[in-house]
């Protein structure tokens, strides 16, 4: 048998470890801005991007001089050198600002950077992949066990380790890596002791870019850079800083060994889904030890969390609730197909921003892969309706159940954490199941996704669709916002208000919150029941990040803190889509910049700002 | 009548021992409080009596019945209430939601789904909030209380649950001279009228020895002196424990200490 070769397991184990490498590179410098700002910073990816870019456009240009090998790694260390300038400038304009920010800004605002980022490296580097020089010496395989090896990845093996030495020796016998790590274990005593913390977090912040801009340069000879690469670097160097343990540096080299290895030999077990067997070691990791390797549970406590608060029920709420159900009754009479298109998937996306209402609004947690549980919807009344042929009153149902069931999953790993591994641990589990939406072809599809999921007759057309959805979201709203009101809703405030507080009075927070994941996931799956069957696909991308994160905007858009808030922001970004996006290709820009400028600006949401206006006015 | 038996608590972290052969009781209706210097055990042994750190040996019997390994949720149902040293109430609701959600705990309806929580046991828990003179503020969120009302609302919480035991972990800490007299008189009575033991830690004297039936003294995790207050006061043992103080345990006339 192949894998028995012991020349193939060698040759296996070595590009196992040159992806190591190169993946803790870039992973160090993660951890290392987490460990002092506390920041999860999503742009690491887009900076490890730049530095891909930047070197595959410098590089050759230098080797045009021809001063010999030696231009190759001043352009690799140039690039680097380039991107950690990028982020001071980042660490400048938006970071500084949001330090003392809930988590859940943090990452949004820095997801702001990723998507801004993603336009303008088509702006600047042109759309096409840029693959970059090989080095020179370098370009002849080595071989190993009568196999060639290409003799690059022994550079790259060497790489880990040598950045692993240099960050040790700056960690330990300079000024700037002694504070660095006291700041790691506690950044207030730093800044009580006279510390200039403005220049040491904006030294961290170019350390950190430095080592992702390095990991990326050093791609060049391998892959091309390609405008995918931040997204799936994040994932996996969010894998690598969460295993070893946020912070940790040494942690992060350990999670890289293993999880090299996992994906060289992970190809021989699950030949299509090594990001599988990543994330599931996050899973089983997590699941042992809730913080990691070397990480340590956060002294600071409380996650300061931001949410809705009680206020005396509005007088005429029922009179508004009657006059929103006959406008939303009356609106076909006006629109035409398009409108109601539009107004079907804007209803569809506010009950999945709602149901993730339930979780972070109402219940503190901080869930970033909402995304899975509005996919499972989807993908399970998809399936039912294309393996089994169930008519779409069926299909819905089963689609939430679904859903249900895999909050019921992912909940119970994932109530035992809190704060940022809880974050981490939700988008893991919607990268997983994207990774097995997109790879398990036979079943789903693959990229292409499945086709032909159609409503039935009764409810096909735009109009009685519309009417349809309009009536699943206000039944669905209407429930959850009860359930809000109730003693469980309270419970779910109660322990995000104050954890040791709510065991105190005999609350039993975890089994709270396990069935909110439950009920969030099974709204958000009936949303992405309706959603599939309103365009009559699915396909992966509506697992994936970004979905996701479309939910936590309008979540921000409208204001975390309102009740009703989810309900205008999905109106609010997915109108502004709906009328930008046609006009201009640099929309992901705009919508990044907008986010940034939310959290900076209105962190309170439009109806949070306009309750706020109007109560000081009267 | 032994309400609280804790017998033989014993604690290290690492090689530190921060609790050896802790043993003492409450009675109903008795004020108990633990004093030591700092990092002499206090929290500790407070701790592992609450349910927040599981003792190396030992038993922590309440009413005879061992809750030593109970999580704090079962010792909740049990009887014992507690305050913390940083008052834990739940900021986004108003002070009355928060002593109803406690009642609503006690009679275990927090999986309800349906009826508002607003309008669950309104009337029991504004009484509560009147007993620790709070219930004009029954509607004002407890985020705009001033703190010494926030910790009088978490005594109304603590109360909720019909108490046997009440922990209290530095109950003053953080509020003024004039208020800390004040909510431990209010404490006294309660206890006094229903029947709850209290046990208490404290830093500040007055409070101790103006309030407590009994003092423990904490020294390295041992005890090395408890009775009345003024037998404690005269102590030589504890004279010495808070050496370079030697006039700490003795009444202030007009002020406290810091």
């Amino acid at each position: 048998m192949l894998a028995l070769d012991p020349a193939f397991l060698a040759v296996q184990a070595l590009s196992g470890l040159s992806s190591a490498s190169s993946l803790f590179i870039t992973a160090c410098g993660l951890t290392i801005v987490f460990g002092v700002t506390r920041i999860v910073n999503f742009a690491h990816g887009s900076l490890y991007m730049i530095g891909a870019y930047t070197a595959a456009t410098l590089v050759p240009r230098l080797l045009e001089l021809s001063f010999g090998p030696v231009t190759f790694w001043a352009g690799i260390l140039a690039s680097a050198i380039i991107v950690g300038l990028i982020g001071v400038i980042i660490e400048v304009l938006l970071l500084r600002r949001i330090y003392g920010a809930p988590e859940l800004f943090q990452l949004l605002a820095t997801f702001g950077i990723v998507l801004v980022v993603q336009d303008l490296v088509v702006q600047v580097f042109g759309p096409q992949d840029i693959l970059g020089p090989r080095a020179p010496g370098l370009r002849a395989p080595v071989e190993i066990l009568g196999r060639r090896f290409p003799s690059y990845e022994l550079v790259l093996i060497a790489a880990g380790p040598i950045v692993l030495g240099l960050v040790w020796l700056l960690l330990r016998k300079t000024r700037f890596g002694v504070l660095v790590r006291a700041a790691t274990q506690d950044r207030d005593m730093v800044a009580s002791l006279g510390v200039n913390q403005a220049l040491l977090f904006t030294g961290t912040l170019f350390l950190g870019a430095f080592l992702a801009g390095l990991g990326g340069a050093l791609q060049i000879p391998r892959v091309s850079a390609n405008t995918g690469m931040d997204l799936s670097i994040i994932a996996e160097a969010f894998v690598v800083t969460v295993v070893g343990g946020m912070g940790s540096v040494p942690g992060a080299f350990l999670a890289a060994l293993i999880i090299g290895q996992l994906q060289a030999f992970g190809i021989l077990i699950f030949p299509k889904s090594t990001l599988v067997v990543v994330f599931l070691l996050m899973a089983v990791v997590l699941a042992i030890r809730p913080h990691g390797f070397f990480g340590r549970a956060e002294i600071v406590g409380g996650t300061h969390a931001v949410g809705i608060a009680s206020r005396s029920p509005l007088p005429g709420r029922h009179f508004i609730l009657l006059v929103v159900i006959a406008v939303l009754a009356a609106f076909p009479l006006v629109a035409d197909a398009y409108l109601l298109k539009v107004a079907t998937e804007i209803l569809i996306f506010a009950l999945f921003a709602f149901s993730l209402q339930l979780l972070i609004g109402v219940g503190g947690v901080v869930s970033f892969g909402h995304a899975a549980f509005f996919g499972l919807g989807a993908y399970g009344a998809a399936l039912a309706v294309k393996w089994y042929g169930v008519s779409m009153e069926a299909a819905l149902p089963l689609g939430l159940a679904l859903a249900a069931l895999g909050a019921g999953l992912v909940g119970a790993f994932v109530v035992r954490l809190s704060g940022i591994y809880l974050a981490m641990m939700t988008l893991a589990a919607a990268q997983i199941l994207y990774a097995v939406a997109f790879q398990w072809v036979e079943v789903t599809g693959g990229d292409n996704g499945i086709v032909g999921v159609w409503p039935s007759s009764w409810a096909s057309g735009p109009i009685p669709y519309y009417l349809l959805t309009a009536a699943l979201t206000v039944v669905a709203v209407l429930l959850l916002k009860r359930i809000i009101d109730a003693p469980f809703g309270y419970s779910l405030r109660a322990a995000r208000d104050s954890e040791s507080r709510a065991e105190a009075i005999g609350l039993k927070v975890r089994q709270h919150r396990w069935l909110a994941f439950m009920i969030a996931g099974a709204a958000a799956g009936l949303a992405g029941g309706i959603y599939a069957f309103s365009r009559g696909s699915v396909d992966p991308s509506l697992l994936g990040i970004s979905t996701s994160v479309d939910a936590l905007t309008m979540l921000l858009l409208g204001g975390i803190q309102t009740m009703m808030g989810p309900l205008v922001g999905a109106a609010a970004l997915h109108g502004l889509r709906d009328w930008i996006m046609p006009l201009t290709p640099l929309w992901r820009l705009l919508l990044g910049l907008s986010i940034i400028a939310m959290v900076l600006i209105f962190p309170r949401g439009l109806v949070g700002t306009v309750r706020d206006w109007w109560g000081a006015r009267t | 009548m032994t309400l609280l038996a804790v017998n033989g608590l014993h604690k290290s972290f690492g090689g530190v021992v921060a609790a050896r052969d802790v043993s003492f009781t409450v009675a109903r209706g008795e004020m108990l409080a633990i004093i030591g210097p700092n990092g002499a055990g206090k929290s500790t042994v407070f701790n592992m009596v609450g349910g927040q750190l599981r003792p190396d040996r030992g038993q922590v019997l309440l009413d005879g019945q061992d809750i030593t390994h109970a999580s704090p949720q079962k010792r909740f149902r049990r009887g014992v209430g507690r305050t913390f040293q940083v008052a834990q109430t739940f900021l986004s609701m108003s002070a009355a939601e928060n002593v109803q959600m406690a009642l609503i705990s006690c009679n275990r309806q927090s999986n309800g789904f349906w009826a508002p929580a607003r309008e669950r046991h309104r009337d029991k828990a504004v009484g509560l909030l009147s007993r620790v003179g709070m219930a004009e503020a029954a509607d004002t969120p407890c985020s705009a209380l001033a703190y010494g009302d926030v910790k009088r609302v978490e005594l109304a919480i603590a109360l909720a649950g019909q108490p046997k035991l009440l922990l209290m972990d530095e109950p003053t800490a953080g509020m003024a001279p004039r208020e800390r007299a004040a909510l431990m008189d209010l404490t006294g009575s309660i206890a006094e009228a229903q029947g709850i033991g209290v046990l208490f830690t404290e830093h500040d004297m007055d409070v101790v020895f103006g309030h407590a039936a009994r003092v423990l003294v904490l020294l390295r995790g041992q005890i090395i002196a408890a009775g009345a207050p003024d037998e404690v006061r005269q102590d030589e043992q504890v004279k010495r424990a808070y050496l370079g103080d030697a006039r700490a345990l003795e009444p202030l006339r007009g002020g406290s200490p810091a």
